[in-house]
């Protein structure tokens, strides 16, 4: 039982309870909160250049979102019992909220903005497309299928004050997240208020990342040529979130430093040998200034286009793996140190069990498939212009 | 064997009781206990405990602990001359089998120290249940209801000392319940019943005629990190500064 632990752990502290599963929570809400921003850039602030990737941001959300749970499911103990946390919820936990805030965000701003915006194509498409295709279509008209110009204008204004709901509802979608680990006032690792603004922005630079690549894989596979304006318009807005992420994380690293309160050396001990690989090297090196140095370049060189695209997908995969090491050093370093500050304990992750490595690559290449029948299903670049009937 | 008309009439009533007695330990068959009328904590004199192990036995037996987590553990603490940041502390399974001995000529001062669920009136652990599966109940101890905990462990990260776990085969949170099984039936604790020297104590601090009050009076005593503000109620006397 022992084997791994380093100095004094109180026994019970041992074994690690939050998984590589509860890495991936964090991470896929992130992705979902960020993608719903950038979407909402073009839609209430009327950044043109990224439209091409608007639709595409919103599916993208979607599927990360509908897959959001699942993480949470698998870890439970008892997940049959899941659903008492909507019968029954603990009004003094920040846990028990979640899932209210899933449905409100899910329910009531996602499908919501979506519908109203794709809900010119579902009515063209359930009127050309035939046989089962038609009738899934016919569905999703939920019996509206007024595509007149005062209508659509209707929808337009709807959509817009839904996105406008939305952009607090994403906020809060992940801020929360972060107050989950923030307000544990047990862990000094966690216990932070600038936990949900640091999650909050780190989701915004996963999520445009996230997109930005999208965006690129997509248009290559459909052999479009990339609008290079958009994509550098989100590596510009890609490159400022990233600094003001950045920035607060070095906030938060050098008040502990400077502040060196009791959890200090233990903390410090622990980010300079079992986090190292994962906090220093991926997380702040590779994950982050490389990166930022990277886009940096693109916005003071006058780079081929070319280059341009190389960078930014060599800094947008960056960006992703370093974020998903922020989330592994705020869930599993939160547990690799003792609360006695005397020791620390090793996190051995399994491989075929129901919170192993492999569960965990499934739910990540999960919501690239939902992604995939939803683009089928609702294809993000419209065939038709708006208001007009297909040939 | 013949059992006549009386001897059936005693054997009858003497059955129901055996029978009571083995189902000793479900709160529901404590009619006479009233939740309102007591405050429930313990008293740990440190300077009595002498590692032998007894409690952390006794709580597993009584309670059918899972081998490798521990709702009572006893730590052994080395402190040398002044530095009380940089205690040695062992608690070699728990404490459970005693500690290695110590050379006389050893630097530095060795003390014991048993930890258990603090039942807290300000508990983490009860703030954070999505469920609302651990509570507080109206004497003080802290519970939790296994056939409706999600086994989400929130309440583990949230309890500072380490004293939740998730239960291997059960998968719920569990934790020290105070023997409650015991206490709701006039009992003292396992863990205080097999105590040699009297270094763990139950005490009911809504009672008058506890000797908590004459003992609280007399002697310095503390609560595990204060500062976490959870309203801890196992109280230590001659805690040293170094433990955690």
């Amino acid at each position: 039982m022992t084997t791994g632990v380093e100095g004094y752990m109180y026994p019970n502290e041992i074994t690690l309870y939050w998984s590589v599963l509860i890495v991936l929570y964090p991470y896929i809400t992130g992705l979902v909160a960020g993608a719903f921003i950038l979407a909402s850039l073009e839609r209430v602030f009327r950044v043109e250049a990224v439209k091409p990737t608007y639709r595409l941001a919103l599916l993208t959300a979607l599927s990360f979102l509908l897959v959001a749970p699942l993480p949470l499911q698998l870890h439970l103990g008892h997940p049959e019992r899941s659903l008492e946390m909507y019968f029954t919820p603990h009004r003094t936990s920040a846990m028990a909220m979640f899932g209210f805030v899933y449905l409100w965000y899910l329910m009531a701003v996602l499908t919501v903005e979506i519908w109203l915006d794709y809900r010119h194509d579902i009515v063209v498409m359930a009127q050309s497309s035939t046989g089962m295709k038609r009738w899934f279509y016919k569905v999703l008209t939920l019996g509206s299928n007024n595509i007149s110009d005062r209508a659509l204008a209707i929808d337009e204004r709807v959509g817009w004050v839904i996105t406008l709901i939305g952009i607090p509802s994403a906020f809060m979608l992940h801020g929360y997240v972060g107050f989950i680990f923030g307000s544990i006032k047990a862990n000094p690792w966690w216990s932070s208020p600038m936990m949900p603004v640091v999650f909050i922005f780190s989701a915004m630079v996963s999520g445009i990342a996230a997109v930005m690549l999208l965006y690129m894989l997509v248009t290559r596979l459909r052999k479009q040529k990339i609008d290079m304006l958009c994509v550098d318009t989100i590596a510009r807005y890609l490159f400022y979130m990233f600094i003001v992420d950045f920035s607060l994380e070095m906030l938060d690293l050098i008040h502990r430093i400077y502040e060196a309160d009791e959890s200090f050396r233990s903390l410090n001990f622990m980010v300079h040998t079992k986090l190292y690989f994962s906090q220093i090297v991926l997380q702040i090196c590779i994950g982050t200034l490389v990166p930022i140095a990277l886009l940096g370049l693109t916005q003071v060189l006058q780079l081929h286009e070319i280059v341009r695209k190389r960078i930014y997908v060599a800094a947008g995969c960056l960006t992703m793996m370093g974020i998903f090491a922020m989330r592994w050093n705020v869930v599993i370093g939160g547990q690799l140190f003792s609360k006695s500050f005397l020791g620390y304990t090793t996190y051995k992750m399994a491989l075929v069990t129901r919170e192993g490595l492999l569960m965990s690559i499934a739910l990540t290449i999960l919501p690239l498939f939902i992604l995939w029948a939803l683009v089928k299903l609702l294809p993000p670049w419209p065939k038709t212009a708006k208001g007009e009937l297909p040939a | 064997m013949n059992i006549s008309r009386r001897q059936m009439l005693i054997l009858l009533p003497a059955a129901a009781v055996a029978w009571e007695s083995i189902l000793a330990g479900t709160p529901e068959s404590s009619p006479n206990y009233k939740m309102t009328e007591h405050w429930w904590s313990m008293l740990i004199d440190i300077p009595k405990c002498i590692g032998c192990g007894n409690c952390v036995r006794a709580c597993q037996a009584e309670n059918d602990v899972p081998d490798g987590f521990f709702r009572t553990w006893v730590e052994r603490y080395h402190v040398t001359d002044w530095n009380l940041e940089n205690p040695e502390v062992i608690s070699p399974d728990g404490g459970k089998e005693g500690f290695p001995s110590v050379t006389e000529d050893a630097d530095g001062k060795y003390f014991f120290v048993p930890k258990l669920c603090n039942h807290c009136a300000d508990s983490p652990c009860t703030q954070v249940c999505p469920v609302g599966a651990t509570f507080i109940g109206p004497d003080g101890v802290v519970l939790v209801d296994q056939t409706y905990c999600l086994g989400c462990a929130y309440c583990v990260q949230a309890c500072p000392y380490g004293c939740r776990y998730i239960h291997p085969q059960k998968k719920v949170a569990d934790k020290c319940t105070l023997c409650y099984h015991r206490i709701t039936k006039g009992l003292t604790t396992a863990c205080c019943e097999a105590c040699p020297t009297g270094a763990r104590q139950l005490a009911d601090l809504k009672n008058p005629k506890d000797p908590i009050h004459a003992f609280l009076k007399t002697h310095d005593v503390q609560i595990l990190k204060p500062q976490m503000a959870t309203g801890a109620k196992v109280f230590y006397n001659g805690l040293d500064g170094s433990v955690r």
